[in-house]
Parts: structure tokens; sequence; C-alpha cells
């Protein structure tokens, strides 16, 4: 992912609250793909992502003077994403949200044997490098595709937008207790999928 | 032996709060009685460094989709909308 820091994305909203010269097209650069991306895996259609990331953004600058406080760009930016998913998705809101278990996201245990074991694929093999290998990363995708939105939208803030427990809380407007259960389970669902990839395509 | 009175926590007790204990969002204790039954099951330990590498991959993560280019019209919308914010605040004396 490219580099996008807290620090950064405050000050990039400073300058555009002052008019900064260039502020503008930096930020539309910096948010608008970002919001594509996270339109699409909630969407799940390219034109709804894309008219979410167009409204989205045209609601941030009709509002911007409404932010209070800069460091709170990136949370108040998918606070916006977020309803307008909601408004995309009405037709097919009637599909009631799946639940997932912990109990069928618990390893596999092989019993009989003495020493306790989960059935689990060898992930120190895993390489460290900052890109990800392109079928891995294909697999990552689907794993976070497939999961029932109550699940997804919380792994897309909490992990890959990397924002807080509360500040998630308050996008998604459940307790902070209902997005930690979420992520949980979000990750397990995740985690299990590339444990199958990794058993069946490991080294 | 580690303190009778203290509670051994059973691999399924722990598995629920794994993430929790990643996100350093568990009391000290919590922690503690996780740490302490890592220690003694290897499966446990195990889990928990491919749910780590679950995190971090998705923290790198970065979907293949982009958008199409923005087109002029939709553009110029952004940019007017951004014009009269300006002048709202510039105008309220800000
Ligand atoms: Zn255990």
């Amino acid at each position: 992912m490219a580099a996008r820091s807290r620090e950064a994305e405050t000050e990039l909203a400073r300058e555009l609250i002052h008019g900064t010269p260039g502020a503008f097209e930096r930020f539309v650069e910096a948010f608008r793909t970002r919001l594509f991306q996270y339109s699409l895996m909630v969407c799940g259609q390219r034109e709804d992502a894309e008219e979410v990331a167009q409204e989205t953004l045209l609601k941030v600058f009709e509002n911007f003077d409404q932010l209070r406080e800069p460091e709170r760009i990136r949370p108040w930016i998918f606070r916006i994403a977020r309803n307008a998913c909601l408004m995309k998705r009405r037709k097919s809101a009637f599909a009631p949200a799946r639940e997932l278990s912990l109990e069928e996201l618990m390893p596999v245990r092989d019993d009989g044997s003495a020493e306790r074991r989960f059935e689990i694929a060898d992930w120190s093999a895993l390489p460290e490098q900052k890109v990800l290998q392109s079928e891995l990363r294909q697999v990552l995708e689907e794993a976070i595709g497939e999961l029932p939105d109550i699940y997804k939208t919380v792994l897309l803030l909490r992990d890959v937008e990397e924002l807080s427990t509360q500040e998630t809380a308050e996008i998604l407007d459940v307790s902070e207790d209902v997005v930690k259960t979420r992520l949980h389970r979000a990750r397990l669902a995740v985690r299990r999928k590339l444990d199958e990839y990794l058993r069946t395509h490991g080294n | 032996m580690s303190d009778p009175m203290r509670h051994f926590r059973s691999c399924h007790e722990i598995f629920a709060e794994l993430s929790a204990y990643l996100d350093g969002e568990l009391p000290e204790e919590a922690c503690r009685e996780i740490e302490e039954h890592l220690h003694g099951c290897s499966p446990c330990e195990a889990f928990l460094v491919s749910l780590r590498k679950t995190v971090e991959l998705c923290r790198r993560y970065a979907p293949g989709a982009l958008p199409g280019p923005l087109r002029e019209e939709a553009r110029h919308a952004l940019w007017r909308a951004y014009e009269q914010m300006l002048a709202r605040r510039r105008n309220s004396g800000l």
C-alpha cells in the first residue's frame, strides 16, 4: 500500500482548508483510488464504486469547513463513504447478514494423538516481503471479498485502512465491543482461507 | 508450578481473545494468562503466528482494481464545490 501516514493526511487537510495551491489535486489523488477500492469491496460493482468515490469527494469538499479536527480526516471521509455505500446497496439490502460463529472458525483438532495439534499450514515460511506475491494477493482479495458485509467493513476499516477501534465504531454506529468481535471473526475467516491455500500450495 | 489459584485458561478460552491480544486491547492480567498458555501450548502458539501474519497481510494488501480516469466534468464538479466551500469560509471571516 502506498505510504499513507495519518500525519501527512492531517497536513494535507490543513492545506486544503487554507486553500494552499495544489492541495486540491493532491487530496483527490490521495483519496479517490482508496475510496473506489473500499467501495468496490463493499458494493461489488465498479460502476457503483466509481459513483461512491465521486459522491464522497463531493460531500467532502462541500462540507470540509465542518471538519473541526483535521487529524480526524480519515475516519470522517470513510464515514461519508460508508453512508454512500449503504445508499447504493439498498437494492440488495434484503439479504440477511450472515453471522460467523467462533466455533466454525476454530482450527480442526486432530484428536487421538497424545500431543495436541491443530491442522495448520506452515506459516513461518511465508515471505516477509513488502509486495504480496500476486497469487497470494488474489487469495487474500477473494477471502476478504467473500466475508459477510458486517465483517468485511470492519476488516477493511481496521486492518486495511488502519483506523482505530473507536473510529471504526463511530463510522459504523456500533459499540467498540462489536467492532472487536467482528474484527476477530473476520480475521479468523481470512486466516482460514489463507491457511487452506498455504496447505495446498505450500513450499 | 504456577499458582494453583490462578485459572489456567483453555485453548478454547484464549481463542476468542487472540485478536484483542494482538491489538494490545486486553488488560495486563489477561495478557499474562494468554502468554502463560502460549508458553505451554505450541498449537496455540502456531495459530497465533498465523493470525498475526494474516493481519500483516491485510495491512499490506493493495487492491488490484483501479478507478477509471477522473472525467473532466466530475473533476469540475469537485473543484466548484471546493471553491464554494473556501468562499463560504472567507465570508464567515475564518
Ligand atoms: Zn492452547
